[in-house]
């Protein structure tokens, strides 16, 4: 098995966001600013490795018929553990991500990756997996903020950038969330299509 | 007064805080099942129904169990189990119900569970200040209808706009997701006008 391109695969390939679309509550909800874009793909990320190796682990007890929920239990565990992590050691960050990191539970990147992946390689491909793909959509989710932040903010990790400006709000709401993904779907799209001719 | 309090949550759901469109919850069966009209208003009355009942056990659950024994933190666990065992049997129902309905929402139905406008509302309703009143319960099952219907009325706008997208002429480039977001965005845009809404 190629390591590699186990890990390779979630940044571009099978992106979670851009190719698979799945994942997309989060991102566009988070990623208002680049700090809090790069917190969620941490937390994500972490759970995302986790529940990938205990459910590697576990494959050959669980019961087929009752997996999802099994594995909907370990990331919420997961999460849990992310989510004091997080109220004890960074609290402005658990506040300002508020009910989205509760939320990670139900990102459907994590638990499709364990129903798709993790429930059939062993440990090693399937920590490769999570790596990647939270990657993936932590590279997604860290572009996107980056435009909705200078434009809607006028900020880039707190410093504002021209003085005097008044920013777009609207971009840091949920239309320019809409706008900023469509653009990047378009783009890539565009990529594709010029590839291919 | 009770009365007002409870029409303003409703009001407040469905159109100010409308959980799609202004606080982007629940998006992948909003992408995903409004392809048609009427497999949306399935999904719709289903995610209405998993809604309330969600607010109503996991509500319950909150302030009679997690908080006298002092496990708050379980939340997150304890509100998915009771979300997923809620999903299972609206399933059952509608499959014996009516066949059609259960084959056109297909993956969708189960992933009921994984929509995070259903765990939202649970866990906003356990935030926003309705544990120490007298209609806590009766506050939270209203947000939960409002939270319902106004992922409804998102999701009908946008199967009727999509199925007249079937037939415009779009730049190729923006075929399928791209010019589902700037429809979104556009939605999106019209509901902040209700953010000036006094009510």
């Amino acid at each position: 098995m190629n390591y590699y391109r186990e890990f390779a695969k979630g940044i571009w390939e099978k992106n979670p966001i851009l190719i698979l679309g799945i994942g997309m509550c989060p991102t566009l909800a988070v990623s208002t600013s680049v700090s809090n874009a790069l917190w969620m793909t941490l937390a994500a990320t972490f759970v995302l490795i986790f529940s990938n190796i205990i459910v590697s682990l576990v494959k050959s007890v669980v019961p087929s018929h009752i997996r999802i929920p099994i594995f909907i239990a370990i990331i919420a565990t997961f999460v849990i553990i992310v989510e004091l992590t997080l109220k004890a050691f960074q609290p402005d960050i658990y506040k300002s991500l508020g009910i989205f990191i509760p939320l990670i539970v139900v990102n459907c990147i994590i638990l499709g990756r364990a129903e798709e992946f993790a429930s059939k390689n062993t440990v090693l491909p399937s920590i490769l997996d999570g790596l990647g793909m939270g990657v993936g959509f932590g590279l997604t989710l860290t572009v996107l903020a980056f435009f909705r932040e200078i434009l809607g903010s006028n900020r880039l990790f707190g410093y504002t950038l021209i003085p005097g400006m008044e920013p777009a709000t609207i971009m840091t709401l949920a239309p320019g969330a809409f706008f900023t993904l469509a653009m990047m779907l378009w783009g890539m799209n565009a990529m594709k299509s010029r590839k291919g001719r | 007064m009770e009365l007002k309090a409870l029409f303003v949550i409703l009001i407040s759901t469905i159109f100010i805080n409308n959980y799609v469109l202004s606080q982007i919850l629940g998006l992948c069966p909003f992408l995903g099942v409004s392809r048609k009209l009427d497999s949306a208003l399935g999904m719709g009355l289903a995610v209405v129904f998993v809604m309330v009942m969600a607010s109503f056990f996991t509500f319950l659950i909150y302030k009679f169990i997690l908080i006298p024994y002092d496990i708050a933190y379980l939340r997150t666990i304890a509100f998915i189990l009771v979300i997923a065992g809620l999903v299972q049997f609206v399933e059952m129902v509608i499959e014996n119900v009516s066949p059609v309905l259960y084959h056109s929402l297909g993956i969708f139905l189960p992933l009921i569970t994984t929509n995070c406008a259903v765990l939202g509302v649970a866990v906003l309703n356990t935030e926003a200040g309705f544990l120490d009143g007298n209609l806590g319960l009766l506050k939270a099952v209203v947000q939960g209808l409002g939270a319902g219907l106004g992922f409804t009325l998102a999701l009908l706008l946008m199967a009727g706009i999509r199925e007249r997208l079937e037939i415009a002429d779009i730049p190729e480039n923006l075929k399928g997701l791209p010019i589902t977001f700037i429809v979104a965005g556009l939605m999106a845009m019209a509901f902040l006008g209700f953010s000036g809404m006094k009510v």
